[in-house]
């Protein structure tokens, strides 16, 4: 191995923040386990990560010693419970530096934090008197793109076939980047919003999106990121990006199901009119007519997931102790390392980018001819946990001309000896069907 | 679990080497022909298979598709056992196929009636491939009910 010196008063190698992997690991009881009579190898992080101790800790302990129902109770239980609600969502305004606590909506999902923005779109849709930024009509546009996932493909399907508006899309290149060479013609002034995904969840890409951010500015667009698979994995900052709508889920970063975040611009969150109503969001209300909360509460009808909104807090703040640069780091380690060592398994084909610059750590490929499901059984046999299937983006399985994909996903518990044993699973995928 | 239970040699057999495949259109001219097109949402597979009957016998059972070794191979060997067979007689070996998938590993398979099909004894034991194995025998219901053959339980039953 040669050794290039970095020349002295730039970054050295070390300087580089790092984390004890081992240590991270032992905070992950799951990780222990065994599967098949094998060490447990989790390669599915992108599908759904673990959970760390102090997560589970905190997830158990609400419902132990704190369990009440929020917003509505003057007793004891009730404050505390209302206040660890209420201080998980000034510990994910801060993780994300949203500019304002009340620019946090707590919702299921990230599908249901996409379908709220779209729903909002329909129903302003329907009043003359709703703000012009969020109706939607014939000869408007809604500009996704070819490598979204299906609950930011759908939803805006069903937007347009509502209001009559035209669903557009961005193409993908061969490499598996987003192909931007049509931006111009593709968000013009018939644009209302552009909902993209920031990291692919099946080719790993990372979309640079200040251009598009430019050009929505330019035409007065709304732009919505998609970043399931982004705030687990790398810093953000929504003020940096610059978009008007952040989404992301609970439990693809060490938190719970059940939970999941849409971020807004206050002054667009309190534009939108509400989806779900029921309890909690309103302001007033009589036998004919309501009025309503301002955001978030506008849009948390019903009582929310208190116990996974405070475990995500925890799992924010897990997250936030390790450093967000540093699991990005060890993340573009693994993804280097697991690039070059997959490039050695005869027959292997990766959709995405093959150079670890602008990609997660999210690999999904094909091994010759062998169908996924066989791939990722005999994987499993030996305790190798990848996904197979189409991912819940089957747009990008048609443009890549293959029924399903195998994916390996990596996070901040994943070792290079992992990969390894990926790598020597899919020898033994090759005995049994070549 | 083994992994051989589940990946017997006369699956990667068929597999490997499929009976049958590809969809054909009936030799004797007057028999009736349907086809049905099944999918697997969870994992993208999918398999047409196309019956020609005279209302009688199965002069035809054709496939195509694409997807993993089970399902491929299941398809193949649907195709073996059920050409040339009475109605009544493929819907009995339709049944079987169907208990022995449904019964998780529990069910000791019939090889006079199953032929190679007790190879899949061990996917019942693998509860996310059943519906593999399952892919071409469902759509097979559906086009042979199409063709006007009825060889799903309910319509033998009725």
């Amino acid at each position: 191995m040669t050794s290039i010196a970095i020349p002295p008063g730039m970054p050295q190698y070390d300087d580089v923040p790092r984390y004890d992997v081992a240590k991270v690991r032992a905070d992950f009881p799951i990780l222990d386990r065994e599967v098949n009579g094998h060490r447990l190898v989790y390669l599915d992080s992108a599908n759904t990560s673990h959970k760390p101790r102090q997560v589970l800790d905190v997830l158990g302990e609400h419902y132990a010693m704190h369990n009440a129902n929020v917003s509505r109770s003057v007793h004891t239980l009730g404050t505390e419970a209302t206040e660890a609600y209420e201080g998980a969502r000034a510990k994910i305004a801060a993780f994300i530096n949203a500019p304002s606590v009340d620019e946090v909506v707590f919702t299921k999902n990230s599908t249901e934090a996409i379908n709220i923005v779209a729903y909002a779109f329909s129903n302003a849709s329907l009043r003359p008197d709703a703000d012009p930024r969020f109706r939607l009509g014939p000869g408007d546009e809604v500009v996704i793109s070819e490598m979204e996932h299906h609950s930011n493909i759908v939803p805006w399907q069903l937007l347009c076939e509502r209001t009559g508006a035209t669903l557009r899309w961005f193409p993908v290149t061969d490499q598996g980047r987003l192909d931007e060479s049509g931006l111009q013609d593709l968000v013009t002034e018939r644009t209302k919003i552009v909902s993209l995904v920031h990291m692919s969840n099946i080719l790993g890409t990372v979309n640079a999106t200040s251009r598009i951010t430019a050009r929505v500015r330019e035409v007065g667009a709304l732009l919505l990121l998609d970043c399931s698979q982004s705030v687990p994995h790398m810093p953000m900052d929504v003020v940096d990006h610059d978009a008007d709508f952040v989404v992301f889920t609970g439990h693809k970063m060490c938190g719970p199901t059940g939970i999941g975040v849409l971020w807004g611009r206050g002054e667009l969150l309190a534009a939108m009119p509400p989806v779900l109503g029921g309890g909690s969001m309103i302001e007033t209300v009589t036998m004919a007519r309501s009025t309503f909360a301002a955001p978030p509460a506008r849009f948390e009808a019903g009582t929310p997931p208190i116990a996974e909104a405070v475990a995500l807090g925890a799992a924010v703040d897990y997250l936030a102790g390790i450093g967000m640069r540093a699991v990005q780091w060890h993340e573009k380690e693994l993804t280097a390392y697991a690039l070059d060592a997959l490039a050695t398994v005869p027959g292997l084909r990766i959709f995405g980018p093959t150079v670890p610059v602008g990609r997660g750590g999210t690999i999904s490929f094909a091994l010759g001819d062998i169908h996924p499901h066989d791939v990722g059984q005999v994987l499993d046999s030996l305790g190798v946990q990848v996904r197979v299937g189409h991912h819940c983006a089957k747009p990008v399985c048609t443009r890549f001309g293959v029924p399903a994909m195998t994916r390996a996903s990596f996070y901040l518990y994943t070792t290079t000896g992992e990969i390894d044993a990926l790598v020597a699973g899919l020898e033994q995928v090759r005995k049994v069907f070549e | 679990m083994q992994l051989e239970s589940l990946y017997q040699e006369i699956i990667l057999d068929h597999y490997k080497h499929p009976h049958g495949r590809g969809l054909r259109d009936p030799d004797a001219t007057g028999a009736r022909v349907a086809e049905a097109h099944h999918v697997n949402p969870t994992c993208g597979d999918e398999v047409t298979v196309r019956v020609a009957t005279d209302g009688e016998v199965l002069h035809d059972v054709s496939y195509d598709g694409m997807g993993c070794s089970i399902s491929q191979a299941s398809a193949s060997v649907l195709h073996e056992l059920l050409v040339g067979r009475g109605a009544g007689d493929a819907f009995r070996v339709h049944e079987a196929f169907v208990e022995l998938m449904s019964g998780r590993g529990q069910v000791t398979p019939d090889e006079d009636v199953l032929g190679d099909g007790v190879a899949f004894a061990g996917v019942a034991r693998y509860p996310a491939r059943v519906k593999c194995a399952l892919l071409p025998w469902m759509a097979f219901k559906d086009a042979a009910a199409r063709a006007g053959v009825g060889v799903s339980p309910t319509e033998v039953e009725a």
